[in-house]
């Protein structure tokens, strides 16, 4: 269970201009700025759920699972996770949690991935038994059997993204934070990652947060979805809701031999080509059935097809919505 | 322990994957504190004693401080890079795991091509033991043992003291150098030669005369005062202070990045 | 020209962010040399028959090399150039239309550069004010001046060609370490920067001022201080001069066959 009680969080910024003459300018008098990482930043997430947590950068993504996993102290507010709060209790909390930053290593770049993970389970004093338990299982669902015994150096970013991920579950961790886990993999991997992910949190009941800036993460493995923008938390809903409230407008995809001169009101032409074109419905004020009639009155279709907006669309609609 | 020792064989093995560039550090290491070494030879060639010091005294005073610092710096040495750890983003990983930070960041780092630097140490105290003219009673020992044990906890001391401002600058401050580059390098002379400003300083402010000064006067008998030989313990409290100034540096972490 | 020159001055006013680095250099210099100086009255006052330079020049010559140290600062490497040529990224360089020697050569002595200018004014004009005789003096005439500021100009650009040899030899180590470590441990001994090299032992003089370590720093302080006179001042600069344009020499020569080397290799 965490819940999080109107978290703010200010960083001084050291303003820098560009140019020569700001430079020296700057070596005498500094200029600072205040940025308002978080404000008044409030959400619970219950025991088991799966959360994907979204935003631009510079939104407060990574501030928020800083202070949710000790490393940072807010200015304000309260944070209790299972009970305790992060950063007075942080021996005790981190060792119930497991953290991946994506674009970051935990292995030793040197040494076999096995003589890190070694390490780590004393690091966290895992016994025995359950360690060799966990690693059979977290060697077999994510297929690094074989390339445990190579230095971390010579393995490839999705390889090292997997052994990441066992690094952080070796000591079977009640909440997992992932940091755009899924950053720079191929296709491959991606799909190896999220399967796993969606393993953990449906066998172990492992709580997730996730932070992502690819979409096919949160379609593929989140029902609920956390959007912060600017500081805030701007949208606490599911997916579906998000689907549901974004799908007044559907795109009519049309080949054709003729031509489309004439649209009725609550269509929209997005993109023209000879013998093609994209259609927009606002399904509010024209139904899709009249819509094609409309256009077959002018030309003669070849083919069609209906699309919803897709989750990347969704989004981009959100930022644009709430202007962040 | 058991631990440390588990961090210490993974870095020993990760530095013996370059094991040329490894050695290569070593005598590097060893050269610099000899050309160091070579310089002051010059200096006793040409002077033969500077304010009533011999080469040979001031040789054994010279390889307390050099093998008090190599050792604070192979062991310490987390802290003496302590910058790098912030910037990439290391001392995350070390926040969201179960141990104390110190001991992370202490057993993170091990340079063991410090003891290049040990190693020269060593052997001048080979050379200077048996000709100093010290006279090697029980509790001239026992003060050469407090004079290394005080060096290593004050230079520790300061490697903490330089790797907590870290968290208000995010870069390591020069000027904390002169602390430690600065007391290897001028503390291979007793510091009373540096005039009463700079010793009193060093007495009061940053405690280095009191494992250095002090305590040498006692082991080379310029002086008979029991006091100095226990000097360097009351040196090792500068540690504490130390140690504080840190923990409020974590609270004020600001992690960079992402 | 220009586009070196633009590169000049990128990275240039990139060198003078470092404000507090700044700061905390120059006070730290400043101790530095206080300290320096300090340890030296003490053998003054021991054997002052035995100084080989009278108190003033040494005084000058100490916080000459204080102030300039980032000019002739031998542990400065750019670990961009090591980290392209062992990564191989170095044949990118190639596809610049820039020859590769001269604007490593530029980036290094913008680097050092900035940050002297940063530093060597509040060094030098503290150091002024101190009590005789720890004080910086004028230089001892204007023609000592005009002559420190060109051989100041020629040991300048002779570390920075020497540093490219050690850049160069990166291409066939492919392990800086332990090869840089070298370098400064031999540079610092030779250029005087432990001690100043008239304290060493009288037997050795000839030796070191014939090395090209010699003509870096040693050569115009002490053309600024008057220890070096007539004669001796004109000789010093030419081997200065001398030294500098076979280490450029070689270094291009070097550089071409390091480079042919790495595009065969594929790199």
């Amino acid at each position: 269970m965490i819940e999080l009680r109107s978290i703010c969080k200010t960083f001084k910024v050291a303003r820098r201009n560009a140019g020569f003459h700001e430079a020296v300018k700057a070596l005498f008098r500094r200029e600072y700025t205040l940025i308002h990482a978080l404000r008044d930043v409030s959400f619970t997430i219950n025991e088991g759920e799966m959360v994907g947590y979204i935003g631009p950068n510079g939104a407060g993504k990574s501030s928020t699972i800083k202070i949710m996993s000790g490393i940072l102290t807010p200015d304000s507010g309260e944070c209790i996770i299972n009970g305790r709060t992060p950063w007075k209790d942080r021996i005790a909390h981190v060792r119930e949690i497991g953290v991946v930053f994506g674009q970051r290593s935990q292995l030793w770049w040197d040494v076999p991935v096995a003589d890190s993970f070694e390490l780590i389970k004393d690091i966290y004093k895992v016994d025995n038994a359950s360690y060799k338990k966990n690693l059979s299982m977290l060697t077999e669902l994510l297929d690094i059997g074989e390339i445990i015994r190579t230095p971390a150096r010579q393995l490839s970013l999705g390889q090292r993204m997997r052994c990441e991920i066992a690094a952080s579950l070796l000591h079977n961790p009640r909440i997992l934070f992932l940091d755009e886990p899924t950053i720079g993999l191929d296709a491959v991997s991606k799909i190896a990652v999220r399967s796993f992910i969606r393993y953990i949190n449906a066998e172990r009941k492992t709580t997730v947060i996730l932070t992502t800036h690819d979409m096919q993460d949160i379609e593929a493995l989140t029902e609920r979805i956390l959007l912060i923008g600017r500081g805030r938390i701007l949208l606490d809903g599911t997916l579906s809701e998000l689907k549901r409230r974004n799908s007044r407008h559907k795109t009519l995809s049309v080949d054709f031999t003729g031509s489309i001169d004439r649209l009725e009101n609550g269509m929209h032409l997005a993109k023209y080509l000879d013998g093609h074109a994209e259609i927009v419905v606002d399904t509010d004020i024209l139904s899709v059935s009249d819509a094609i009639a409309h256009i077959s009155g002018q030309a003669e279709i070849s083919d069609l097809s209906v699309t919803g907006a897709t989750a990347e669309e969704m989004v981009v609609s959100l930022y644009k919505e709430f202007e962040i | 322990m058991k631990l440390y020792l588990k961090y210490a064989s993974i870095i020993l093995k990760s530095q013996m994957q370059y094991k040329t560039s490894f050695f290569m550090s070593v005598i590097g290491q060893f050269l610099v504190s000899f050309t160091v070494y070579l310089g002051l030879y010059f200096m006793f060639h040409r002077f033969h004693s500077v304010s009533g010091f011999t080469y040979s005294e001031v040789l054994l005073c010279f390889s307390a401080v050099l093998f008090s610092y190599s050792l604070a710096e192979c062991f310490v040495r987390g802290f003496d890079v302590f910058s790098l750890i912030i910037s990439n983003g290391e001392f995350d990983r070390i926040m969201v795991r179960p141990r104390n930070e110190i001991f992370q960041v202490l057993a993170s780092r091990i340079e063991f091509s410090r003891l290049g630097r040990f190693l020269q140490a060593m052997a001048m105290f080979a050379y200077a033991i048996p000709v100093s003219g010290v006279v090697w009673t029980y509790d001239k020992i026992l003060t050469l043992t407090f004079m290394l044990a005080g060096g290593f906890f004050v230079f520790s001391g300061l490697f903490i003291l330089y790797a907590a401002i870290c968290f208000f600058t995010l870069e390591g401050l020069e000027f904390m150098n002169i602390f430690t580059d600065g007391a290897r390098e001028f503390g291979k002379y007793p510091f009373s030669i540096y005039g009463e400003s700079v010793l009193k300083f060093l007495t009061y402010v940053i405690p280095m005369a009191l494992f250095q000064y002090y305590p040498f006067l006692y082991l080379t008998g310029k002086s008979s005062r029991t006091l100095y030989m226990f000097l360097p313990l009351a040196g090792m409290l500068f540690l504490i202070p130390c140690l504080i100034f840190w923990r409020i540096g974590v609270r004020h972490y600001k992690s960079t990045g992402s | 020209m220009k586009k070196y020159l633009s590169f000049f001055r990128i990275r240039f006013s990139n060198g003078l962010q470092y404000r507090a680095a700044a700061w905390a250099g120059v006070s730290t210099q400043f101790v530095w040399g206080g300290m320096t100086l300090l340890l030296f009255r003490a053998f003054y006052q021991t054997g002052s028959q035995a100084f080989p330079m009278t108190f003033p020049e040494l005084s000058s010559y100490i916080w000459l090399q204080q102030a300039f140290l980032a000019l002739y600062m031998s542990w400065y490497f750019d670990n961009e150039i090591f980290d392209s040529i062992i990564s191989g990224n170095v044949s990118y360089e190639l596809c610049r239309p820039m020859d590769t020697y001269t604007m490593w050569f530029i980036k290094n002595m913008s680097v050092r550069l900035s940050r002297a200018v940063l530093r060597c004014m509040p060094i030098l004009i503290v150091a002024a004010f101190l009590p005789e005789p720890y004080n910086i003096s004028l230089p001892v005439s204007l023609s000592a001046g005009l002559l420190f500021l060109l051989s100041m100009t020629l040991g300048f650009m002779l570390l920075v060609a020497f540093s490219m040899l050690i850049y160069i030899s990166a291409f066939y180590t492919l392990s800086p370490m332990g090869i840089r470590i070298l370098t400064i441990s031999v540079l610092e001994f030779f250029t005087g920067a432990i001690i100043p090299l008239p304290f060493f032992p009288e037997s050795l003089q000839t030796l070191l001022y014939l090395l090209p370590f010699a003509s870096i720093q040693n050569t115009p302080f002490q053309i600024y201080n008057g220890y070096m006179k007539g004669n001796e001042v004109s000789a010093a600069i030419m081997i200065q001069a001398v030294w500098l344009l076979v280490l450029l020499a070689s270094g291009k020569l070097l550089m071409k066959q390091a480079l042919r080397k790495a595009v065969v290799q594929g790199g």
